[in-house]
């Protein structure tokens, strides 16, 4: 038979819900309800199994492509049929005023097509990232552990490189998909911040670092002997122009 | 969506664009079906970016995760109003016992896990996923279904012993 407690309090204990004053006056209950005890070890077996199977369904690429062109269309075809000069002058101070948004949030993104489409993806790439169970294919501090985890996986030479010292501890790596290409993921940790190094082999010349901000997080992009590299972050853009001296030193 | 002004469209990019994946992973288990919550989580977002100048701060993820959840249900009723109005439902629940397919399968978890999920009603279920997969507080089911706090506390109770019971009688063999 299933205790009166089994569906109000037991389920607060368990969820790490009820106050401190009832969780100890659950507790003492538990210590003579063999029902509860029982149950409370089932509800954990149960939370266990749902965590483990990898439940969650993260947003597939075209969801968000369709949610971006809603956000920003493309000026409709259709105005031709009705060639009002309101229309044309409305159109024009919202791109106008877009261009000054766009100015002022990222001027490196204001000339470049391709930083603008690569900074979006990426960043996308990164809130993913953060997900439960996203973040990491191979966890670990130790250089080699990562780099013999990306052994055979990539067509390029990736410098894995542990900065813990300089106050970038390495976490580990996994692949990922930028512009329907594989690119290798190098995970780093640095005061609450989590930055994810994107690299992939380029056939461009090297470049300097172009930095840029995007929903929130900070980007930083530069190529080097036919790798490209991307660091994004919520952290500082400083931070992250740190991290970019430290691969390139 | 061109009712937002550049700064607020900005704002909508900043807040509430990381919940996509919130969004969809709450609807398609709502829906039980990936690409009917791909329609309906974009439609969600169509109408968070709407109403997003009503929106004055607070918790960004449980007011998207309020107009998905609702968007879901009038969605459900116009499209399949049975699955409101069965308690537990039976028939899927049928489904969910071995077939000659699914025993080929039955060695996959998440699989065996989905199908328990997919036979609770969607009121138990939408406790279950925002407790379990989205780590919601009470509080904030509370807030995101409309439901008083004391009734997330007993359906969470009766959705993790359906679920459990669906658990056990797909892997103990009691069908037909």
């Amino acid at each position: 038979m299933r205790c009166d407690f089994a569906d109000s309090l037991l389920q607060g204990y368990f969820d790490g819900e009820l106050s401190g004053r009832r969780a100890t006056e659950f507790e003492r209950h538990l210590q003579h309800c063999v029902d509860c005890a029982v149950e409370l070890v089932d509800l954990d077996l149960l939370s266990g199994r749902l965590q483990v199977a990898r439940l969650y369904e993260a947003a597939p690429a075209s969801l968000r492509k369709k949610i971006r062109a809603d956000l920003h269309p493309v000026a409709p075809t259709t105005a031709m049929s009705q060639p009002l000069l309101w229309h044309w002058l409305a159109a024009a101070a919202a791109l106008l005023l877009l261009a000054i948004a766009g100015w002022r949030v990222s001027p490196s993104l204001r000339t470049d097509d391709y930083q603008a489409e690569l900074a979006e993806e990426i960043v996308d790439a990164h809130v993913h990232s953060l997900q439960p169970g996203h973040l990491t294919s191979i966890s670990s501090n130790d250089e080699q552990d990562v780099k013999g985890w990306f052994r055979g996986k990539l067509t390029f030479a990736l410098p894995v490189l542990d900065f813990a010292n300089d106050g970038f501890a390495l976490q580990g790596g996994r692949l990922d998909v930028v512009e329907e290409r594989s690119v290798a993921v190098l995970v780093y940790a640095s005061t609450g911040h989590l930055i994810n190094v994107f690299v992939w082999p380029t056939q461009g010349r090297d470049t300097s670092p172009q930095v840029g901000s995007r929903q929130g997080y900070q980007w930083v992009d530069w190529r080097k002997g036919r790798i490209e590299f991307c660091v994004v972050s919520d952290a500082p853009t400083a931070d992250l122009q740190q991290l970019q001296r430290l691969f390139t030193r | 969506m061109n009712d937002l002004g550049p700064e607020d469209r900005l704002r909508f990019e900043q807040l509430v664009l990381p919940h996509v994946d919130n969004a969809f992973n709450l609807a398609r288990w709502l829906l039980r079906s990936r690409a009917d919550a791909e329609d309906v989580a974009q439609e969600a977002l169509l109408r968070a970016c709407r109403f997003f100048r009503g929106f004055h701060g607070g918790d960004a993820r449980a007011w998207l995760l309020q107009i998905v959840r609702n968007t879901c249900y009038t969605w459900l009723e116009k499209n399949r109003p049975m699955e409101l109005s069965v308690e537990f439902d039976e028939e899927l629940h049928l489904q969910t016992c071995p077939t000659p397919e699914t025993i080929a399968i039955t060695g996959d978890e998440r699989e065996r896990l989905t199908r328990a999920l997919e036979t609770l009603p969607p009121r138990f279920r939408e406790v279950l996923i925002l407790r379990e997969l989205e780590g919601c507080s009470y509080k904030e089911i509370a807030a995101i279904t409309s439901i008083p706090i004391g009734t997330v506390m007993s359906s969470l109770s009766r959705a993790r012993r359906q679920l459990y019971s669906a658990l056990t009688n797909s892997s103990q063999g009691a069908c037909p």
